[in-house]
This record gives C-alpha cells, structure tokens and sequence, in this order.
C-alpha cells in the first residue's frame, strides 16, 4: 500500500497530467517541452497558492 | 505484333484504404493500452511517455487503495467516475477482472487513488483522440 502526503500527490499528478497535456496539444517537441513545463509549474503553483490562501483565510 | 501500353495493375491496398484502417486501429489499440495508438504509428517516445504517464496513475490510484467503479445506473457521479475508469482501458478490464479496487475507503489517500485512476482514464480519452488525428493527418 502507497501513502502519499497531499504535496507529494498534487506532484505526481502534475508530472503526468502535464506529460500527456504537453504531447496532446502541441505540435513539435519543442512546443511540447515548453507546454508540458507550463502546466506542471501551473498545477503545482496552482496547490501552493491556493494552500497558502486557505491558510489566510484559516486566520 | 506486341502490344506496348503497359500494364496498369491495382494495388492490393491504396493509401486512403490504409488510412482509414489506421484511424480505427490507432484509437481502438490506443484505448486498450495507453500509448499503443501512438507507438502503432511509429512515435515510440511519445507511446512510451503516455504509457509510463498513465499507467503509473492508474497503478499508483489501486496501490493507495482506491475505489474502482463498476458499470451502474445509480448516482450522477458513481456513473461519471464509471466513465472516467472506464478511459483506462485494458488496465480497467483486468482490475475488474481480479476484482482490485473494492475495498472501502478508509483514508484520505484512498480517495486520492479514486480520483488518480478517474484521472488516469481520462487523460487516456485525451491520449485516444490525439492517436486519431495523427492517423488523419491532422497532426504530426
């Protein structure tokens, strides 16, 4: 059996969300580079922020 | 005296015909095996990324003790979570087939399983559709 923490969850989904998101929706292997690159830094960034803003709400 | 036109044979397969075929392989193949639809058509590293990608979601969502749903006519979301499972394919079928994923939910992380493998199929519809226009030619 896996136990994944909440971040380390949100991590792994973000790795593969945006692997298949980055080869699916673009063209070339640059683009596909870039676009994977910017939906993992999203979805992450995305978890941060909206932890830090439950976090401030909380107080 | 010899005739010196020369002789027009048919081929067995025109293009269109292998085309076509290949748009309703890739797909199929692309359903049953995360990736295949793609490694079918010779993109070996994008294939294998998407099988590594989905597979290891759906794998990890059963390690942690996730729910896999079954064909029902029940609730709303029961029959919504039935769909994305279902977009995993061949990895869905063997689940049911030995009847992995049926415990109770007793944990956060369980639930995060249920949601990793929902996910998992879903990417794979996306997966699936992407194999269909390569094999179109819609995309490289």
């Amino acid at each position: 059996m896996v136990q994944l923490t909440h971040f380390s969850a949100a991590f792994v989904f973000a790795l593969c969300a945006s692997v298949v998101f980055g080869i699916t929706h673009r063209e070339t292997t640059r683009d596909m580079v870039r676009y994977g690159l910017y939906c993992f830094v999203m979805f992450l960034g995305g978890v941060i922020v909206a932890g830090w803003a439950m976090w401030l709400i909380r107080r | 005296m010899t005739n010196s036109t020369p002789v027009k044979t048919k081929p067995a397969v025109t293009p269109s015909q292998n085309a076509s075929t290949i748009a309703v392989i890739a797909p199929a193949l692309g359903w049953l095996i995360p990736g295949a639809g793609h490694m079918i058509q010779r993109r070996w590293i994008r294939g294998t990324l998407l099988l590594l990608s989905i597979g290891s979601l759906f794998v990890l969502g059963l390690l942690m003790q996730g729910h896999i749903y079954k064909a029902n006519g029940g609730d709303i979301l029961d029959i919504l979570g039935f769909i994305g499972d279902l977009g995993a394919g061949g990895i869905y079928i063997i689940s049911l087939a030995m009847n992995w994923g049926q415990g109770a939910i007793a944990m956060a992380t369980a639930d995060y399983g249920t949601k990793f493998m929902i996910v998992a199929g879903l990417l794979n519809f996306i997966a699936v559709a992407d194999a269909y226009h390569i094999a179109i030619g819609k995309k490289q």
